[in-house]
């Protein structure tokens, strides 16, 4: 057998591998909320009632997935004028100059926080803040998670949008400033309708990330088993609510905890899908 | 006085001394002196790296958009330094037309041709947009084959009619000048006739300078001729006099294909 036979199976038999691996977390999910679905059907995904009383047991997602989504959308909602800003700030404005090379690294940097410092903050900063301010008597709820989610997906949005953003090309911004236009023009009647695509794509990325977020949300969400009433009050996000309760569960609980998490998983697989599809439709 | 360089009589555009550098000390363009003639087709040619897009970059200040090019010295346009008015009005006054076909892909073919106007802010009555659109496309010959497809994305079009598009762009607002540089080195022979045949037409309303690394295309289509080498403005004179009796050695190696 030749090398280039040895390395075609080699990476043929890693990608096999990946796929396994893929395919059996589907599959076991896919079992493990087969009881949880067989009790309940359909209503699993409307009923908001969280009950684990032995003999009156009854489960449903709707109050985590409501969570989930508001959190999410609330974050995306505060993330973009500033990720907006800045991308535009790293790729047109100083595009290749030293003060956004510093900026981008420590826009990187961001990312690299671990989730729990992030929840800790939120939880030793913010909700003792809110607390003094009077927006809430206890500091925690569905505003201060979503704020430290939008910290947390700012660097993702930011660097995924700043590279469509410098990719408009050259030829594109001189033949528009060549005729006239001042910076702002070329801005917003050349590099963002050009790059809008790609950049609408980030953000759906961002919102992916954003909605599988566990640590820091569960920190500072307050876990209420309830559909959230209004912008300051408390809930639960579907990976807060496995995170909280996996350890204790068996039986039914078990399996609905495990039918979340598959609902989380199609979620997040479809707004990843949908990015990517977005992302594909540039030029 | 350098008899390589031709003195032109009330140029509409005067070049004086004019240097550019992209690195401190490293002159891209130096000590280039230059009248361009109304209505006429000025061709810069020269080797790769001479400094003749350079040149031509300076003329609508293209060069203030990356700030470590230094630009010295004066260039008049109207007995107007270029550089004390506002590079926004300058460059109305003086289209570009680029090496490779740039039509915005975002805009449809009519909305390139009036991108001077969106850009500008300039709100036009929609019978005068019409046109300004039907006469610059007719200007460039692209009327009939587009006239049915106005709103159609102008990416779709075959890259002849792209440039064409893009002449049609830079001629809507009315310019004095048209920059080209080399605008069809991306383009087949047949759509590279069209747009030289284009330009012979074009010089009629306008001042064309031309930036060409094809020396036959200078030679085929241009009033005057400049040859840059290393940055300097060896010779500027008459295109059939520069091709028929060169003045300098080095004009003359170039011409024969001894370099370049």
């Amino acid at each position: 057998m030749n090398a280039e036979k040895v390395t075609k199976y080699i990476l043929t038999f890693a990608a096999i591998i990946i796929v396994v691996i893929a395919g059996g977390m589907a599959f076991s999910l896919f079992g493990g909320a087969v009881p949880a679905f067989k009790e309940f059907g359909i209503k699993f995904i409307f009923s908001s009632e969280w009950n684990p009383t032995e003999g009156r047991e009854s489960y449903g997602a709707l109050p985590f997935i409501a969570g989930t989504l508001i959190t999410s959308m609330l974050a995306l909602i505060i993330c973009f004028p500033l990720a907006f800003s800045t991308s535009l700030f790293l790729g047109e404005y100083f595009k290749g100059k030293k003060i956004a090379g510093i900026l981008g690294t420590l826009v990187d940097l961001l990312a690299g926080i671990p989730s729990i410092v992030y929840g800790l903050w939120g939880f030793y900063v913010l909700k003792p803040l809110f607390v003094n301010i009077g927006i809430n008597e206890h500091g925690l709820g569905i505003f201060t998670a979503s704020l430290v989610l939008a910290i947390m997906i700012i660097p993702y949005a930011t660097s995924l949008s700043n590279e469509i953003i410098s990719m408009v090309p050259d030829e594109l911004k001189e033949a528009a400033y060549s005729l006239g236009a001042t910076r702002r023009e070329v801005i917003t009647t050349i590099v963002m309708p050009t790059a809008s695509s790609g950049v609408i794509a980030s953000y759906v990325l961002s919102l992916g990330r954003a909605l599988g977020e566990t640590m820091a949300v569960t920190m500072l969400i307050g876990n209420a088993n309830i559909i959230p009433k209004g912008l300051f009050g408390m809930g639960n996000t579907m990976a807060s609510v496995i995170a909280n309760q996996f350890g204790e569960a068996d039986g039914l609980k078990l399996s609905s905890l495990i039918a979340i998490g598959l609902l989380l998983f199609l979620i997040t697989a479809l707004v990843n899908f949908l990015g990517k599809l977005i992302m594909k439709r540039i030029y | 006085m350098n008899d390589a360089i031709i003195q032109i009589n009330s140029p509409l555009l005067t070049i004086e001394r004019l240097s550019i550098a992209y690195e401190p000390g490293k002159y891209a363009v130096q000590d280039v002196n230059a009248g361009i003639k109304k209505n006429s087709i000025t061709a810069i040619m020269g080797p790769s790296g001479c400094g003749k897009s350079t040149l031509l970059r300076a003329i609508n200040r293209m060069h203030e958009l990356y700030p470590n090019t230094e630009v010295v010295g004066k260039i008049f346009l109207d007995n107007e330094n270029i550089f004390e008015i506002s590079a926004i009005e300058l460059r109305r006054k003086i289209g570009m037309v680029f090496q490779r076909p740039n039509p915005f892909p975002t805009m449809s073919i009519y909305d390139n041709v009036i991108a001077g106007y969106k850009l500008n802010g300039k709100k036009l009555k929609r019978s005068v947009k019409d046109e300004i659109v039907e006469k610059s496309l007719k200007e460039v010959a692209l009327w009939e084959e587009v006239k049915d497809a106005l709103f159609k994305r102008g990416t779709f079009l075959s890259g002849g009619q792209q440039q064409r598009l893009c002449v049609a762009r830079a001629l809507a607002y009315k310019p004095e000048i048209i920059l080209m540089d080399e605008p069809t080195s991306a383009l087949d022979p047949i759509a590279t006739t069209k747009i030289e045949d284009l330009l012979v037409e074009l010089k009629k309303d306008y001042t064309i300078i031309l930036v060409t690394h094809n020396m036959s295309q200078a030679a085929r289509i241009s009033d005057y001729s400049m040859f840059m080498y290393l940055g300097e403005l060896i010779e500027y004179g008459k295109t059939k006099n520069i091709f028929s009796n060169p003045v300098d050695k080095r004009t003359e190696a170039y011409l024969t294909g001894k370099f370049g």
